[in-house]
């Protein structure tokens, strides 16, 4: 195997600029997602993840302008998401430069997105996020930022989004996130048994030896973190060297 | 003749394609276009595409942008990427078939997830190119360096003498080809970093000799 494992830094943004504290000490403004983007574009980042969590719709053009400005400067992989409802939301992501698009929220509403997205710019552009939370002795999806339980199992909704055309997944464990206690292995270990398209593993990364669990144990293809590289804990070199160590393949 | 023409067939990232020549070569600003004539004028060309071949494919049957494509092809500097690659073989099985260029020995494949190691379709992030061949193209990269790709389909070349670059993924498949003036990768140089970027550069120069 000699495909690498990748590992995913996830940026929040709020009206074009960075939340939740990124701490760079040496960078002049660590609120410019294009400032932040481009650092961990230097650490070796393998793809980067915007977020854009603008609650108001006058703020959400500032994610495009974000997207383009990093395009012109950060030649890896970018994710953009955040408030996806339309294919015309998604054509204009991907013109300002993202190479894939998060749907979430949007999936759960019309399922139908997802499809008529993957057939109109092509599997690989599409991620659907899933938000699952541990409910009943299964796992449940949530929508809107964790808060409203969609009813829905997680694995058949993983499986169904599969078989919709989305070209990969973004799994979310809404126990785990910002705990920093480690990924939700079973959670994990469920979905990619489930499905063969590409998943990414979310939520509760807290040390280096976690992000190689989600790969080791979980079978995840990919890690995204915020917090542990945001606040300086880690560096992307640091974690991918314990990777390594753990018999991972890392870029 | 100047300057280059990044082939614009309505699929895949074609302003990313334009952004990394940008930065790379000084004074560069391809142009993104399906207008025969700036084709037909442009110094180099570059065939990008994401997603359906069959949909790339009916784009370029348009008679006067195939005909200025396959000028292009007859002696220009050409570089395709990721459908550009699989579209210069005779056929491709997406979409239930799809005849294409031909103008390398093979076809093009899907990857079935049959294989323990390659479970997950499509393939997709940074993996190994193993330069097969030297090329103009691969001056000043390291053989083995990781290139990002994404794709569902591969090219099975049939002819040793057209793979400049292998890639394991499952099975061993075609991930840099060409023959003469034209030359074509899987992966996305685009968004491959400074290898990627390298590449593109090399490009550039290349005048269509090998």
């Amino acid at each position: 195997m000699t495909l690498a494992s990748r590992v995913i830094p996830c940026l929040d943004v709020d009206a074009g600029r960075v939340v939740k504290g990124v701490r760079f000490v040496d960078l002049v403004d660590a609120g410019d997602p294009v400032a932040v983007a481009r650092r961990y574009d230097a650490e070796g980042a393998d793809e980067i993840v915007f977020l854009d969590i603008t609650a108001s719709s006058d703020g959400r053009g500032a994610m495009l302008d974000v997207v383009s400005r990093t395009a012109d400067q950060v030649f890896i992989p970018l994710t953009a998401g955040g408030g996806v409802r339309t294919l015309d939301d998604i054509h204009r992501m991907l013109d300002a430069g993202a190479d894939k698009v998060t749907i979430n929220t949007a999936a759960v509403d019309n399922p139908a997105l997802v499809s008529d997205a993957s057939r109109h710019f092509g599997a690989q552009c599409i991620v659907v996020a899933i938000d699952a939370k541990r409910a009943n002795g299964g796992f449940g999806v949530f929508t809107h930022g964790g808060r409203r339980d969609a009813g829905i199992d997680a694995l058949a909704w993983a499986a169904r989004m599969e078989d919709c055309g989305a070209g990969e997944l973004l799994l979310t464990s809404m126990d785990r996130d910002g705990t920093g206690d480690g990924f939700d292995l079973a959670l994990l270990r469920a979905v990619t048994g489930r499905v063969t398209i590409p998943v990414i593993a979310s939520g509760g990364a807290g040390r280096p030896a976690d992000l190689a669990a989600a790969i080791l144990e979980g079978g995840a293809d990919a890690v995204l973190a915020a917090g542990i590289f945001h606040f300086g804990k880690f560096t992307i070199a640091e974690v991918k060297t314990v990777m390594r160590e753990s018999g991972i393949e890392v870029m | 003749m100047s300057g280059t023409a990044i082939v614009d067939l309505g699929t895949g990232n074609l302003r990313s394609v334009a952004r990394a020549l940008a930065h790379e070569v000084p004074g560069e600003t391809p142009a993104i276009t399906r207008d025969p004539a700036v084709i037909g004028r442009a110094a180099r060309v570059v065939l990008p595409g994401q997603g359906a071949i069959g949909t790339w494919m009916a784009a370029l049957a348009d008679a006067g942008l195939r005909r200025a494509v396959d000028a292009a092809l007859a002696g220009r500097p050409v570089l395709g990427i990721c459908l550009g690659l699989e579209a210069l073989y005779s056929f491709s099985d997406e979409d239930g078939g799809v005849p294409c260029l031909g103008l390398l020995a093979g076809r093009v494949r899907r990857f079935t997830g049959a294989d323990p190691g390659a479970r997950k379709v499509p393939h997709m992030g940074w993996n190994r190119v193993r330069q097969s061949r030297p090329h103009p193209l691969w001056r000043g990269i390291e053989d083995g360096a990781r290139f990002y790709f994404v794709h569902s389909y591969y090219a099975a070349a049939e002819r040793d003498d057209e793979i400049f670059g292998r890639t394991d993924y499952g099975l061993t498949f075609t991930s840099a080809a060409g023959r003469g003036n034209f030359f074509a990768v899987q992966f996305h140089p685009e968004k491959s970093r400074a290898a990627g970027l390298r590449l593109l550069r090399n490009f550039s120069a290349w005048d269509g000799a090998r």
